[in-house]
């Protein structure tokens, strides 16, 4: 129900061209303004608190359709802000709120937030500080952009004056929760430049026939639906727990997973759509240019495979076939 | 969204088949014959009637047919829990495989009732091992291009033609086979039928045919004039290649295409705990658990389809062309790792395991139909066919 009214509001908003006017320096309002008043920043929060309650599998879809909208603004993050914040007393502030996975604390006290997500456009950051739980104002920041043509991310910098106290222990969890949104979004972009490749690939037509009947052609497909399907498989594991923050191994699993998909997703859709693909006019370069910038936010399946490797190895009892069954379920 | 890719959400196995799962492993601990890795990774290729007797002796060979028949009426969650198990512990499955997981449905569905009556309880106390006549010297992929032939004789029918590639034909009492039961091959799909094969019969001729590690679990089966009473005939005359189609559905979707290399992977990491861990061993050991746990995942989708009463052929070459992909991955990518150091001892076990893997892994994407085969039929199911 709750996917249903989001993708209604974000098949109006988050259009392609709207999408490729705030890269090019318009301004998000519109499309957080639509959907701060039809309150899904709330997605998670509490019914008894006026949210609506929604658990953690239940949002997995809303997760996965922020991906497949390429929504170009951190609303996926600000639901989990207030998720995170849920405990610390604080409430959410106003306006967009990012995650940052990751910090680089100084020696006089400054802190470095390291490409964050929409970290050009957001009005607040929380962050994860060595294992600590900061809310830290992005107006006082110093900001530098990735550089990447078109992406919102990128580096940002406070003084001591501006670093608040911590407010709480739970740090670890704005990584597990980053990571876990990254790969939902990998999984719905995938969806959607799947869909396109293979309509592109009913539509054109070379040597007397649309390209889709060259066996060459359905072979790749396949196996990109093979792929396809393994990301949406892995990014639903990550929002399987009971609990209100993904679980360790399951977020780990599935961020690896999905990122592990992500070049031969890409290279395939750009392969099949030929030029047109990377031209800036046509859609799917908002989608894949997001794949590539989403597989290494957070961590690349090279961090969470290592993670997920050692827990293998640590393993007390059973098998590798009982770690593989299990992990996914394991609290924390 | 795409139909095909919709079909996969996950799905938690029913209680009742993860508590099914305790049962089993007490099983395996008790009557599992102890072997080193490199026998235990022929697995579902390794044959051993004793232990498959001990296990229908247990209740669990033909799990999913109905108890009239000797079966344990279980559904289709507690067959993945039991085959998961087995293939998890490198068991020696082989002498009951074909029976219990495609045969036996395969009787069921299209069976006659004095047909179900002899075969099923057979099948269930591992008295009767079944093989598969597919494949013939003429015929891999192209199936329809079948030559074998029966033809219409007084009080039954008479088969002529050779099968290969036959899994262990020369220890089963039975072969399900495809032939041509009329018409001529140009007529493709129309024409065909199925025959169990009694292969004790005048006439019929097994030769093993030993593979490049030094077994020999196929062979070809000759049939020259072979009179087949009527009763032979499983379902109706020229609808073979419907069953045919139905019956890979079972042959496709199951765990054993996920689990074919998983003990080389128990075997490495008895290794890197003796000698330490690189971090790219790390990765890449923590990249195989993070594509097992989602190929499960994928496998249960299929099964939970199956429990349905569905036939979800397409959904089922899907993960067969990925979980096959992966478990070539394995000893693909592990010869590398183990022999990064020349200088570095590799535990003899672990090298005999890895070499049996890597040579006899080209199969696993052999078996069961080709990956060109597979991604017609996902190409099929897409649409685009």
């Amino acid at each position: 129900m709750f996917t249903e009214a989001i993708e209604a509001i974000l098949r109006d908003r988050a259009t392609p061209e709207a999408i490729r006017a705030i890269e090019n320096g318009g301004t998000p309002a519109s499309i957080w303004n639509a959907v701060e008043e039809a309150g899904f920043l709330e997605l998670l929060t509490p019914e008894s608190d006026g949210g609506a309650g929604l658990s953690l599998p239940a949002s997995a879809p809303v997760f996965t359709a922020l991906g497949r909208y390429a929504v170009p603004v951190p609303l996926a993050q600000s639901i989990a802000a207030r998720a995170l914040l849920r405990g610390t007393g604080v409430a959410a502030p106003a306006g967009m709120t990012t995650l940052a996975g990751a910090c680089r604390s100084g020696e006089n006290g400054a802190l470095e937030a390291l490409q964050v997500p929409f970290g050009m456009t957001c009005d607040h950051v929380l962050a994860n500080v060595d294992g600590d739980l900061l809310l830290l104002d992005a107006a006082r920041a110093e900001r530098k952009p990735c550089g990447v043509h078109g992406s919102f991310s990128g580096t940002l910098s406070w003084g001591i004056n501006a670093v608040p106290a911590p407010l709480g222990a739970n740090g670890e969890e704005v990584l597990r929760f980053s990571a876990a949104i990254h790969a939902a979004a990998i999984a719905g972009a995938m969806d959607r430049v799947f869909a396109m490749t293979l309509q592109y690939c009913n539509d054109r037509s070379q040597f007397g026939k649309s390209i889709g009947k060259f066996q060459a052609v359905q072979h790749q497909l396949s196996v990109m639906a093979q792929h396809v399907a393994s990301a949406g498989m892995a990014s639903e594991l990550a929002f399987s727990g009971a609990g209100a923050v993904p679980e360790r191994l399951a977020t780990a699993i599935a961020k690896a997973r999905t990122s592990m998909a992500v070049p031969l997703v890409a290279s395939t859709a750009h392969a099949l759509h030929g030029a047109i693909g990377v031209t800036a006019e046509y859609d799917l370069q908002l989608y894949t240019r997001r794949l590539h910038e989403w597989r290494m936010a957070d961590g690349s399946e090279a961090f969470w495979n290592r993670m997920v490797g050692s827990a293998v190895l640590a393993q007390e009892h059973g098998t590798f076939a009982d770690f593989a069954r299990t992990a996914p379920c394991a609290a924390a | 969204m795409n139909n095909l890719l919709d079909a996969f959400h996950l799905t938690a196995l029913p209680a009742a088949a993860e508590a099914f799962r305790a049962d089993v492993k007490r099983f395996l601990d008790e009557h599992l014959p102890a072997a080193p890795d490199d026998v235990r990774a022929r697995s579902w290729m390794g044959f051993d009637a004793e232990f498959s007797r001990r296990l229908a002796a247990r209740g669990w060979i033909g799990l999913t047919l109905p108890a009239s028949y000797g079966g344990a009426g279980m559904d289709a969650f507690r067959r993945f829990v039991l085959v998961e198990e087995l293939l998890a512990a490198g068991a020696p499955v082989a002498a009951h495989w074909i029976a219990d997981r495609q045969s036996g449905p395969l009787i069921l569905r299209y069976g006659t009732e004095a047909q179900k009556d002899f075969y099923l309880p057979r099948i269930c106390a591992a008295s009767a091992f079944f093989c598969i006549g597919m494949s013939e010297p003429d015929s891999g992929s192209d199936l329809a291009s079948v030559r074998t032939r029966a033809v219409r004789c007084d009080g039954g029918w008479r088969l002529t033609g050779r099968k290969i590639w036959t899994t262990n034909a020369q220890h089963c009492q039975y072969m399900i086979a495809l032939v041509r039961s009329s018409g001529v091959p140009e007529d493709r799909q129309k024409g065909l039928s199925q025959f169990i094969v009694d292969l004790s019969l005048p006439g019929v001729d097994v030769r093993p045919i030993v593979d490049l590690t030094g077994d020999a679990h196929f062979s070809e089966v000759t049939f020259d004039n072979v009179f087949l009473a009527d009763d032979a005939l499983i379902g109706d005359e020229g609808a073979g290649w419907q069953q045919v189609t139905a019956e890979l559905a079972f042959e496709r979707s199951g765990p054993e295409r996920l689990y074919s290399s998983v003990v080389l992977l128990d075997c490495w990491r008895a290794q890197l705990r003796r000698h330490g861990a690189n971090d790219a061993d790390l990765a890449l050991l923590g990249g195989f658990a993070t594509q097992l746990a989602t190929l499960r995942c994928l496998s249960i989708a299929v099964t939970a389809r199956l429990a349905h009463g569905e036939s979800p052929v397409v959904e089922a070459a899907l993960v067969k062309d990925i979980g096959t992909e992966f478990e070539q991955a394995i000893p693909a990518q592990l010869e590398a790792a183990i022999s990064a150091d020349p200088a570095r001892t590799i535990d003899p076990e672990l090298y005999r395991t890895v070499a049996y893997l890597s040579q006899i892994s080209p199969t696993f994407s052999l078996r069961g139909g080709t990956r060109e085969v597979l991604r017609g039929m996902i190409a099929r199911g897409l649409g685009l066919r």
